[in-house]
């Protein structure tokens, strides 16, 4: 677990101890900079979006293992949980927009959503709660 | 994140180091913007080699360097990109919006 304050001054210490993490967990290194991008992102979006971007409100990311069965296999991964107290969002903002046109803004989500299998926003109470998993591509066989 | 800017002969070439991230794309945008806007320089040239991260906000702060410089009809070079950034440009499909070139002196090639 991280406790943090929203401060951008912060993020590239959480950076610092994600892609670490995903190297421990045995993520090759493309995949460890985009889990590591994903992070920064979803970090980026809840100081300016969800606080608008006061940097004294409180952030707490979880890091745990991440398990699910294929068949016969069982895929590692690593799951992370963003939670913020900011007003609640709205989940058709949480999409990403078209690349297909020159303009600034709006990438963030498309990171995200592209480096991670499970992207999952959720409301609880007074809390919003970003999911983010990736799986290893390795398959352990009969687990 | 650092930035430093030299001017020779047209060319305003900006050297850029550390991350670039939420905390300081804004005076990454900033030095940008006042550089193509008020110099005029024909040329405008982002060394990234010392850069080895950045995020969406300062592709961003690029895309806005970009647009101004073709709004005055200037042109707006990156050299030496990390594999993160280059990583970066390619997920925003931007490889190709940019000129891009491995080293300054493809950069400063007339």
């Amino acid at each position: 677990m991280m406790a943090l304050y929203s401060n951008p001054r912060l993020l590239s210490t959480v950076r610092g101890a994600v892609e670490p993490l995903a190297e421990t967990l045995g993520f090759p290194a493309a995949q460890r900079r985009s889990i590591t991008r994903a992070v920064d992102e979803a970090l980026t979006n809840i100081v300016r979006h969800s606080y608008g971007n006061r940097p004294d409100r409180p952030i707490t990311l979880y890091f745990r293992r991440a398990r699910r069965r294929r068949g016969n296999s069982v895929e590692q991964g690593l799951e992370i949980v963003l939670c913020d107290h900011g007003p609640a969002v709205d989940p058709d903002k949480l999409r990403g927009r078209p690349l297909d046109e020159l303009r600034p803004g709006g990438l963030g989500l498309h990171f995200i959503h592209e480096a991670m299998d499970t992207v999952e926003f959720t409301r609880k109470g007074l809390t919003n709660r970003l999911r983010l998993v990736k799986y290893l591509a390795e398959v352990r066989k009969d687990v | 994140m650092q930035i430093s800017a030299r001017r020779n002969d047209g060319t305003t070439i900006f050297d850029l180091s550390g991350d670039i991230d939420f905390a300081n794309s804004p005076e990454v945008r900033q030095s940008l913007l006042r550089e193509i806007r008020e110099s005029r320089v024909p040329r405008v040239v982002v060394n990234l080699s010392g850069v080895h991260y950045i995020d969406s906000s300062g592709v961003a702060s690029l895309v806005e360097g970009l647009k101004a410089s073709r709004d005055l009809g200037s042109r707006f070079i990156l050299f030496g990109l990390s594999t993160a950034a280059r990583e970066v440009l390619q997920l925003s499909r931007l490889l190709k919006v940019f000129e891009i070139y491995d080293s300054e002196e493809e950069a400063l090639a007339p």
